[in-house]
Order: structure tokens, then C-alpha cells, then sequence
């Protein structure tokens, strides 16, 4: 480590590559939603318990706000603008939209990733286990019924179809 | 008038209103593309930090801002007393419906003495919300700690600090209410069942925290607040009032708000201070509480004590109810909605549902050094309905009734309206006996019974609850706010204008924060017109855009701002049909509007599109005699008349199962039936009860503000205050019984705190219903599963 204050990093972020000269200690989500204008992700409580900044990190979920931006260096990106112009989950976006899923949305981009990775490799599931699977998500408005409603339906629907995205 | 029964909105086939549609802005929310306050940035803007008072009570010996100046990035510092030479005055959190109540004078931040742990004492701006934060580090202040008082048992007592001497003691209000012939029934009772009741202080924890963002332009002397607001009119008025500006320079825009729940119907102090730094600078400030603070600067609530008791006859007749509340509210009532309605409410509601004629209640509200508590989803319902309902229950069990029979002797009857409970407060358009019937059927009561019979003789304990309600909703201008002098519209209003294209532009005072507000009131203008949905766009949230009104708040926006839009679309309708009517030669009452086309009513024929009416009304008036001079835009209100509030009612019904070794208690199952009127849109309506079960379930097992005696939070972040995550809520089943409020043509009367209102009394009901063979039971929110365990005497 140096005691620099800024870093260059290059990253890809919904499949774009970008680089940038960032602050060491800004927060991935920081970066998304202040330097590149992607306020999809969500800042709930900067504490990584909400669930609200989830973003995928090289295939996986994590929380925005418990990474710097310089912690994705190298990295592949996706938020949630990202995950709705490649139409991986356009059949959850439809089943959220019609069930009423969400209701003040902003838990909803969180909730949307963290269920992506439910639905990408479609296994039958129990409510409780969808429960259990969001319980990193924290959604004040629908009680969770709705929600676990519409990841229910959809991933019925594509284990019925035998395939993974939307 | 015959118009008025065919364009009856919800008579007309395919009308729009009974009807589940998917809500406007989901598809942009799914996306990622819904606009909340932090959105949004502007040029030049400035980020607030606070720093908040470390201690529960002390004084400020001194401030010193030259360190904190200093860095590059930083623009200003200002202290509380700098603020406060902005305003035009301090606020003083009384409403004059409240007799004897005080409260000491308060300024948006901390002057010479701060009062609670979280209160704002100086604030810096800075480029970047880190260096304003790095900066807030080097604010230098030299602290004088006080004694705080923090519990509410003895806050009266002559030991305890008195927060503001000048007001003599630390009581906020006093209130009873007597019938008289109380003592005479509890002492000729066959029974009486009584009991204390604890509920802890916990907050809203909107997932987006408090926003605002403020823009002075100089040249006009205009404010422009973007912010996180169920309430922007009387964002507009407070400010405009605190900052010393005409109402009619400040514009209030709430854009898409991240969850509300009452906690942004308030005035915040940090707030106004960052507006005043805002036009201390002429630059754009923004400021986003961040979780940390929201614990500390968000408005609390629930902190109750309830001793409680109930005369009942042999045969279970409730004969009298006898309630005494200490309610413990912050350092300051809140201004303008004051701190004291929880206990108020806890007053008008307790035993609500029965037809019990004695009634005896004392509230005792008093002061703590604790962040300010004020409304919040159902405010005060929780309480009365959990100790109503858990008294209920012990006069079923001590006499060997079932909990679903003898609430069936107690209540209301159907026919029985309009009436006034015990406590004095009207009552109308209530189902009570249909809404137990349908809860009994939906749960298959008798099957559930036998079930958890089964099981108890295997070592399963489960709990079936029960519990009624009544549910204030829409409060009038004839109640609290209006003639206790707050600065709060309580009607609201509706202008409806049509465009040239035949589209239809509806601006409401009510807000939408997510349950679906602009699509309900969309609902309406479309069915009462006769156009289609998608000719219908709603606008809200904008005082530049809508008429004047209250906002939602007090499940208020369906029932009230609802009716406004049916009057509005009803008066552009009449217009529309006299028009055409002048066009083709034909008597407006022969004609109708069906799917945006005005047809002849006998023949059905399309005669012309309102597209043609709106072309000829804006453009081609030539078309017109001189006589007809078209206005295409009406504007209506709509208030309660006689009423202090309109009430709902229903049931719930919860399956738990606790297990004796650990204490844990799983939610199997839980049942509303509720009456809110006339359903506009069932699905929304649905998850309305749905989320607002869940809210009222975080209350009762797991939110919890936990202060130490000296006034400081033990758990103030997310880590460490639950709230309720999917895996431990159950599924919730909703049946709507509908009984339109005779209050207006729509009948509805309101949805959104029905869930919040009884799912504590439900949930604790059914615990104590898994332990009554051990003749154990819990009386104490949030229910955790040591209490539990202290109650089977396991630890």
C-alpha cells in the first residue's frame, strides 16, 4: 500500500470498460451512483446489513458498500441497470411488476440481484427456502409476501422451461 | 341528479375502480430507474454533515469552527445558535386541542444546551460529503454534561432532572376520560382481569433514510426543497414560517420517496439548517441522513406503559375497561404534530370494537432525554389493540370461552351504526360480526383448534390469536390538527384538466410513496370520466403542480384525496358533455363518455372523441358559440365534515408455534379480514395490510431502541436493532369485507395502517395462547425469547 490518496483503476461495469482516477477510500457504490451516474444501486445503511447497494462482483453478489471502488479494479461489474438491459431477469421484472412486488422500489435492485442468483440455476424451492435465500434483503414496504410471490412464480416457470435466464 | 348515479365510477361495467392494476412506476423502480432525493445533484452543490450531541443532556460551554474551516473543500461551518438567528423564531410543539400541554420552545439545532443523544449542534458543508464529515471531526466543543432523565417511571419524580425548568416539571400532558359508573361496574363484576403492559420505543427505519436537497436562487428569493416528503405542503408552510420566506417562494418536490411510514410527515431540525445554509450561500445543498444518525434524529415511538384493567360478567360480557398510560416522549414535542397523540390515540381506541358503556382512561405523557417521538404507522393502535385484545383473551380463558365467541357477544353489532364507543368517538359504516364470520371461515377455525390440540399432547405448542380492531383513519378539520392550529390541511384536492389530445393531467395534494397512490386516483378520474387508463397521468408531489393539500398521511390519501379526484373528474365530465352536447346538438344528459369517446347513451354510437373536444376547447374555439366560454381544468376538495376521523375495523388471526426450551417463536401463519371501505384496487389494497402486518410484527417481536440510563442508544445501528427479514414473516392472507364509508360518494375510507394497527395484539394473543397450559404469559413488546423463557420460569 502507498499512502496515495487516489488510484487509477479499470474496470468493467455492465459490460462497458471504464477507468477512472477514484479516491482510495470510496466505496464501490459510491463510485457507481457519484462517478459513473448509475443511482440504481442504493444506499440503505452503509453497514452491508440491508442489502440495498447489492451489485455482482465477477459473477458474484456482494454488498457496494463493503467494497472500495479499488477493490473492483480488474473487476467485472454489474448493477442493476446492467442486469435489466441484458434481460437476465426480464421474466422476475414482469412477475415483480404484475404481483406488485415492491412498493417505494428502493430495496428493489437489491432484491432483484440477490434473487438473479436464486433463478440462474433453476432447482424447485420451497417458500421458505426463498425466504431464507432474501433474508439478506431488507424490504420495509410489501412484508416480503409479494416478493417471495414473484421469485416463487418465475422460477417455476423456468424450472418448468428448463433454463436459466428470462 | 341523473348524471351523477350513471357516472357513478364504480357502477359503470369495466370500471376501473374494484380493479387490480399493475402500478405506474414499478417499471421504472425494477429497472433501477426510479429518481429519489440523492438522485439528484446540482451544480456547485454542497454536502451537509451533523455534528449531533454526544450526551443525553448537557450544556454547551463552547463551540470552535476555525479548525474546521480550514480544510480545502469545506464552504461552511454553522453552529446552532447561527441557525437560529436565520429563523424567524424557535417552534413550541403544543396544539391548542390539547388542554394544559406544554412543551419548551425548540430550534432546528442544539442552542447552549443539547437534550438528546443524536440532536444536531453544528453542521459543516463541504464539496463531498467525506470531507464534510472529515471536517465535522475538528468542530471543537467543550461539553458540560447535566443529569438526564431517561426513564419514563420516574420522570415525574422530585430526583429526576427537569429537562426544561421553565416548564416547572417534565409532564407534557395529562388527559382522562371518565363515564363515570367505572368504579361501580369493576366492583359488582363477576371478573376482572388486569395486567401491565410494556411496549418498547423503536423507529421507522425507512430503508432510504431522510433526503433533501436545497436550492436558494438569489435573484428571485426562491427555496426549492427536493425531498423525501409525505407532506410537502406543510414542508412549504414550516420552512417558509422557520426561514422567514412566503410560503409562495418555497416549492416543495417529493420525487420518488423510499419508504415513509409516518416518519417523514415531520419537521426536521437538520433539515431547516441545511435550507438555511442553502441560502446562507446561494449554493445547492444536499443533505442524506445516513443510518447512523437516522437512529438517533428520526422520529421515535411506542414508548408505552399501559396498566389495564377489564370488568366482565359470568357470561362474558365486557362491563367496563380502566386504562392508565405513561407515555415517554423525547426532550421537545415535536412541532407541529406534537408527541402526545400516541397516547391520545392509545385513549379513543383501547376496547374500541365492544359495547362495554364504562370507560375510565388516564394518559400521562412526559418528557425524556430521548429523540423526539411522534406518529408513526397506526400510531397509538398497536397499543390499544394490544392490551384491549390480550385483556380480551383472559376474561375468554378465565370463564371457559372460546377468544372467537366471546369477541362475538362483545361487538358492535352490523346494524348498530352509527354509534359512539365508551371513550366518546363516533363510529360508522363498521362489520365486525361480518369480518368474524369471515376470519372464522378463511383460518377454518374449528380444523386450526383441533390441530393444535393434536400437537400439544406431542410437545408442540402453538398459539392461535385473535384479535379485533377499529382503526382511525382520514382525521377532519374539525379534530386535532385543524382547530388545534397546526399547519396542516386535513382536505384535499384534486385538478383535473383536459389536454388537447384528449389526455387527461390530474394533480393531487395526496402523495405516493410506493402503495400506489397515483395509480388509485388514476383509477378514479379514469372510471369517473369514462376514458381509459392510459389516457390518465397523475401528478404529485410538486406544490408548484398540485392544488393545496394535506399529503398522505393517516391512511388518509384513498378516502380523502380520492373523493377529491371523483368530484374533480365528475365536474370535467359535466363540462366535457356540455360541450359536446353544444357540438352535437344533443342534450348532455343523452350522451356519455365510454373509452374517451362520447357516445349516445340510448344508441351507444360513437359521436366524437374527447380528442375533438379538447382540439375545438383549446384550439378552434371558433367552433364555439360565444356563450360557451370552455375551462377544460377543475379543481374540487374534499374534508370531513362533522367527523373526527373515519374508522375502519376487521380481525386478525395468527398460528404460532414457541418453543418452551429456547423461547423462539415461528410466525406459521397470518389472516387479516379488514373493511376499508370501498376496495379501489385489491391487490394494492392487499399489500397495503400485508407490508403493514410485517411493520406492526417488527414492533411486537423484535424493534427495539435500547437506551442505557444515561440517555445513550445500545443498539443504534442495523446490525444490532432487528427488523423483520423475509425468513422469519409468514405468509398473510387478506380478506377484504367492504362497507363504503357514508362519508363520501366513494366510500372508501382507507387501508394502510389496518395491518400495523392489531398485528402486535395478534401475535402476542398467540403466544399466550401456546402458553396458556403453563400458565405462563407475556405482556411486554418487542417479545423476545427471553421473555418468553422468564415467563415459563426457565430463566
Amino acid at each position: 500500500m502507498t499512502d496515495a490518496e487516489t488510484m487509477e483503476i479499470a474496470l468493467t461495469v455492465n459490460g462497458e470498460r471504464v477507468s477512472r482516477t477514484v479516491l482510495v477510500r470510496r466505496h464501490l457504490v459510491d463510485f457507481l451512483r457519484i462517478d459513473l451516474g448509475l443511482t440504481g444501486s442504493h444506499l440503505g445503511c452503509e453497514h452491508g446489513v440491508c442489502g440495498a447497494c447489492s451489485v455482482r462482483l465477477d459473477g458474484v453478489v456482494v454488498r457496494g458498500c463493503l467494497l472500495l471502488a479499488v477493490q473492483a479494479d480488474g473487476c467485472d461489474v454489474v448493477t442493476i441497470e446492467g442486469l435489466d438491459q441484458s434481460g437476465e431477469v426480464a421474466d422476475l421484472q414482469q412477475t415483480f411488476v404484475a404481483r406488485n412486488a415492491l412498493q417505494c422500489g428502493f430495496c428493489t435492485p437489491g432484491m432483484l440481484m440477490t434473487a438473479a442468483e436464486l433463478l440462474a440455476d433453476p432447482q424447485p424451492k420451497t417458500r421458505e427456502e426463498i425466504r431464507t435465500f432474501l433474508s439478506g434483503n431488507y424490504c420495509r414496504c410489501t412484508g416480503y409476501h409479494a416478493i417471495v410471490d414473484a421469485v416463487a412464480t418465475t422460477l417455476d416457470e423456468r424450472v418448468k422451461r428448463g433454463g436459466g435466464h428470462g | 341528479m341523473a348524471d351523477k348515479a350513471q357516472s357513478s365510477p364504480f357502477a359503470r361495467p369495466n370500471s376501473y375502480v374494484g380493479r387490480t392494476l399493475s402500478r405506474t412506476g414499478a417499471k421504472r423502480a425494477v429497472a433501477g430507474r426510479g429518481r429519489y432525493t440523492d438522485d439528484f445533484t446540482l451544480p456547485r452543490m454542497l454536502h451537509a454533515a451533523f455534528i449531533r450531541s454526544p450526551f443525553a443532556h448537557a450544556r454547551i460551554v463552547s463551540i470552535d469552527t476555525a479548525e474546521a474551516k480550514r480544510p480545502p473543500g469545506v464552504a461552511l461551518v454553522m453552529t446552532g445558535a447561527e441557525v437560529a438567528a436565520m429563523c424567524t423564531g424557535p417552534w413550541v410543539g403544543t396544539l391548542t386541542c390539547f388542554p394544559g400541554m406544554k412543551s419548551a420552545p425548540q430550534y432546528p439545532m442544539a442552542v447552549g444546551r443539547a437534550c438528546w443523544v443524536g440532536e444536531p449542534v453544528a453542521l459543516v458543508l463541504a464539496e463531498t460529503r467525506a470531507e464534510a464529515e472529515d471536517a465535522a471531526e475538528h468542530v471543537k466543543i467543550e461539553w458540560r454534561e447535566l443529569p438526564a432523565a431517561t426513564e419514563k417511571a420516574t420522570a415525574l419524580e422530585a430526583g429526576t432532572a427537569v429537562i426544561h425548568p421553565e416548564l416547572g416539571d417534565n409532564l407534557a400532558f395529562r388527559k382522562t376520560i371518565d363515564t363515570g359508573g367505572v368504579e361501580a361496574a369493576f366492583a359488582a363484576a363477576d371478573l376482572v382481569v388486569e395486567d401491565t403492559f410494556d411496549f418498547g420505543r423503536h423507529t421507522g427505519v425507512s430503508l432510504e433514510p431522510r433526503s433533501l436537497l436545497a436550492s436558494y436562487d438569489q435573484g428571485t428569493g426562491k427555496l426549492t426543497i427536493t425531498t423525501s416528503s409525505q407532506c410537502p405542503h406543510m414542508i412549504q408552510r414550516v420552512f417558509a414560517q422557520t426561514l422567514g420566506l412566503p410560503d409562495h417562494m418555497v416549492q416543495i418536490i417529493a420525487p420518488d420517496v423510499g419508504g415513509s411510514f409516518g416518519l417523514k410527515i415531520h419537521t426536521y431540525g437538520d433539515e431547516v439548517a441545511a435550507c438555511a445554509a442553502a441560502i446562507r450561500l446561494g449554493r445547492p445543498v444536499k443533505f442524506i441522513a445516513d443510518r447512523l444518525e437516522s437512529f438517533v434524529s428520526d422520529i421515535h415511538a411506542r414508548e408505552n406503559r399501559v396498566k389495564a384493567r377489564m370488568a366482565v360478567s359470568k357470561s362474558g360480557e365486557i362491563q367496563a375497561f380502566d386504562i392508565d398510560v405513561l407515555s415517554g416522549a423525547g426532550a421537545y414535542s415535536q412541532y407541529p404534530r406534537t408527541s402526545v397523540f400516541e397516547a391520545n390515540q392509545i385513549l379513543n381506541i383501547t376496547g374500541g370494537p365492544y359495547r362495554h358503556r364504562h370507560f375510565k382512561a388516564r394518559a400521562t405523557v412526559v418528557y425524556l432525554n430521548k429523540p423526539p417521538t411522534s406518529q408513526y404507522r397506526a400510531v397509538g393502535h398497536p397499543i390499544g389493540n394490544s392490551v384491549g385484545e390480550h385483556l380480551v383473551d383472559r376474561a375468554a380463558a378465565a370463564l371457559g370461552i372460546d377468544p372467537v365467541e366471546i369477541r362475538r357477544r362483545n361487538v358492535m353489532p352490523d346494524d348498530g351504526y352509527p354509534t359512539v364507543t365508551a371513550s366518546g368517538i363516533k363510529l360508522k359504516d363498521l362489520s365486525h360480526q361480518r369480518c368474524i364470520a369471515a376470519l372464522v371461515e378463511r383460518m377454518n377455525y374449528a380444523e386450526l383448534r383441533r390441530e393444535q390440540a393434536r400437537l400439544r399432547a406431542t410437545g408442540i405448542h402453538r398459539g392461535i390469536g385473535i384479535a379485533c380492531f377499529i382503526k382511525g383513519t382520514s382525521p377532519g378539520p374539525e379534530g386535532y390538527y385543524g382547530t388545534g392550529g397546526a399547519p396542516i390541511s386535513l382536505q384535499d384536492a384534486c385538478t383535473i384538466k383536459l389536454e388537447p389530445n384528449g389526455g387527461i393531467l390530474c394533480a393531487v395534494g395526496v402523495t405516493e410513496q410506493g402503495q400506489g397512490t397515483d395509480t388509485i386516483m388514476g383509477q378514479i378520474a379514469a372510471a369517473t370520466l369514462g376514458v381509459p387508463m392510459e389516457s390518465v397521468r397523475v401528478i404529485s408531489g410538486d406544490t408548484d403542480a398540485v392544488p393545496y393539500g394535506g399529503g398522505t398521511f393517516g391512511s388518509r390519501a384513498a378516502a380523502i384525496g380520492g373523493e377529491a379526484v371523483l368530484q374533480a373528474a365528475r365536474a370535467l365530465r359535466e363540462e366535457v358533455l356540455s360541450i359536446a352536447g353544444v357540438l352535437l346538438q344533443a342534450e348532455p344528459s343523452a350522451l356519455d363518455i365510454v373509452d374517451g369517446i362520447v357516445i349516445d347513451r340510448a344508441s351507444e354510437a360513437k359521436r366524437m372523441p374527447l380528442a375533438e373536444i379538447g382540439r375545438i376547447g383549446h384550439f378552434q374555439l371558433g367552433e364555439l358559440p360565444g356563450s360557451v366560454q370552455p375551462v377544460l381544468s377543475h379543481t374540487r376538495r374534499f374534508r370531513l365534515v362533522e367527523d373526527l376521523y373515519i374508522f375502519t375495523n376487521g380481525i386478525h388471526g395468527a398460528y404460532v408455534e414457541v418453543d418452551t426450551d429456547t423461547g423462539f417463536v415461528r410466525l406459521l401463519k397470518h389472516w387479516v379480514v379488514e373493511d376499508c371501505g370501498r376496495v379501489i384496487n385489491p391487490q394494492l389494497a392487499d399489500e397495503q395490510v400485508r407490508g403493514g402486518c410485517v411493520q406492526g410484527l417488527g414492533g411486537a417481536l423484535y424493534e427495539h431502541c435500547l437506551y442505557d440510563d444515561a440517555g445513550q442508544l445500545t443498539n443504534g445501528s442495523m446490525a444490532d436493532y432487528l427488523v423483520p427479514m423475509a425468513a422469519e414473516m409468514p405468509d398473510i392472507e387478506v380478506v377484504h369485507v367492504e362497507t363504503p364509508s357514508s362519508v363520501s360518494e366513494l366510500g372508501a375510507k382507507g387501508v394502510g395502517e389496518s395491518g400495523t394497527g392489531a398485528a402486535p395484539a395478534v401475535v402476542m394473543n398467540a403466544i399466550n395462547d401456546a402458553l396458556l397450559p403453563f400458565g405462563a404469559r407475556v405482556t411486554a413488546q418487542p417479545i423476545t425469547p427471553e421473555s418468553i423463557l422468564v415467563a415459563l420460569g426457565k430463566i
